[in-house]
């Protein structure tokens, strides 16, 4: 039932999402605003547990939303054969390189142990020191 | 037998044929997925999505037939995209520490991706329209579409790109990491995670998800992000250049 209650909320925000980017002309997506939206609204207890079922079980069927979208290669099927082994290539390499550029920033830029205090993991601790400004 | 012809004909139109056999062959996929010990080629997605398009191309079912039932779950991405500020604001703390340097990260890798499409593109002579709906493809395939309707792509081609740029991703992040030599502690991961929420939006974050808890985490957090100044800063470029 609680379920039900986060599917109404993460709609209930869209929609105001929505209804504010065509309003207001914003340059985001409904969702988009919807999401910042919600980041507000999950200090309420009412929203925040409810959402926190369905959005753990929406986001982790992540990867099923896709498929739809996936399929419809299929109405590309002349692109594909012109232009396939190209359009893979920029899309192999593009995707690469932003991933090995963002990984190496990311780590790059991480709190070295060395440093001037002792740096716990990313992970779940929460380091003592505030967080300095990036180099 | 005509009987059973008839009845296919009547099944095949009806939205529950397209709703159904997403389910049923997304599960066996994923069940395969399991059972391949979670082999990187066996990405559920990418098997669907071959099983689905095969299916339909051998048994004449068109994809607007097809999609009219695949509808309700491709519709259910709004309000995922909305659920992903739960990532977000679970991490607010380290978001709020460390937002600089996740900031620098999240643009020069969205950045570096659009903008190697884009060049890629124009050197390998695709079409204006095609190369237009690649600049989009490190997105989640629904913003994807918005942001290519604005900039002169075309949504749909816009959201296969987003969906093969996600499962390239999810294919090849393993390798290209341990080619980078990027560690498998903390600090790693959580680079690891986040580089896959930013080049390779839903799909990367599933299967960092799958990898670990931490870099699931800040995939989640990188892929929220992404679509925050993908959505921003892309059709802003566009109007600039």
């Amino acid at each position: 039932m609680n379920g039900l209650h986060g599917l109404a909320w993460l709609l209930v925000f869209q929609s105001v999402g929505e209804l504010l980017a065509r309003g207001l002309h914003l340059p985001l997506p409904g969702p988009v605003i919807g999401m910042i939206l919600l980041m507000g609204g999950l200090r309420w207890r009412v929203v925040r547990e409810p959402v926190a079922i369905c959005a753990g079980f929406l986001l982790s069927h992540l990867s099923l939303l896709f498929v739809p979208v996936g399929v419809g290669v299929m109405t590309h099927l002349s692109l594909v054969s012109q232009y396939g082994l190209r359009m893979l290539a920029v899309l192999v390499l593009s995707t690469l390189a932003g991933l090995g550029v963002t990984a190496l920033t990311l780590y790059g830029l991480r709190e070295r142990p060395g440093a001037a205090t002792s740096a716990t993991s990313a992970g779940s601790g929460q380091p003592p020191k505030d967080g300095a400004p990036d180099a | 037998m005509p009987d059973f012809v008839q009845l296919w004909i009547y099944l095949s139109a009806t939205p529950l044929f397209g709703l159904t056999a997403t389910l049923v062959v997304y599960l066996a996929a994923q069940a395969a997925y399991k059972r391949s010990g979670y082999a990187s080629w066996a990405n559920p997605v990418l098997l669907s999505v071959l099983t689905l398009a095969c299916t339909l191309l051998a048994t004449g079912v068109s994809y607007p037939t097809y999609f009219a039932g695949a509808q309700f779950i491709h519709f259910l991405l709004g309000p995922a995209v909305v659920a992903l500020g739960w990532p977000l604001w679970l991490r607010r703390a380290e978001l709020r520490q460390r937002w600089g340097r996740l900031l620098v990260a999240a643009l020069a890798g969205g950045g570096v991706a659009s903008a190697s499409a884009l060049a890629l593109g124009w050197l390998l002579g695709l079409p204006h329209e095609v190369i237009l709906s690649l600049a989009p493809k490190s997105v989640t395939a629904p913003v994807a579409m918005g942001i290519a309707e604005q900039i002169g792509g075309i949504p749909a081609l816009a959201a296969v790109f987003a969906a093969m740029t996600g499962l390239i991703g999810a294919l090849g992040a393993k390798y290209l990491f341990a080619l980078l030599r990027i560690p498998d502690d903390a600090d790693g991961w959580a680079a690891k995670g986040f580089a896959l929420g930013t080049a390779a939006h839903g799909i990367g974050a599933a299967s960092a998800m799958q990898a670990n808890a931490d870099a699931g985490a800040y995939a989640g957090l990188a892929l929220g992000l992404q679509v925050v100044l993908a959505s921003l800063l892309l059709p802003l470029a566009f109007r600039v250049f």
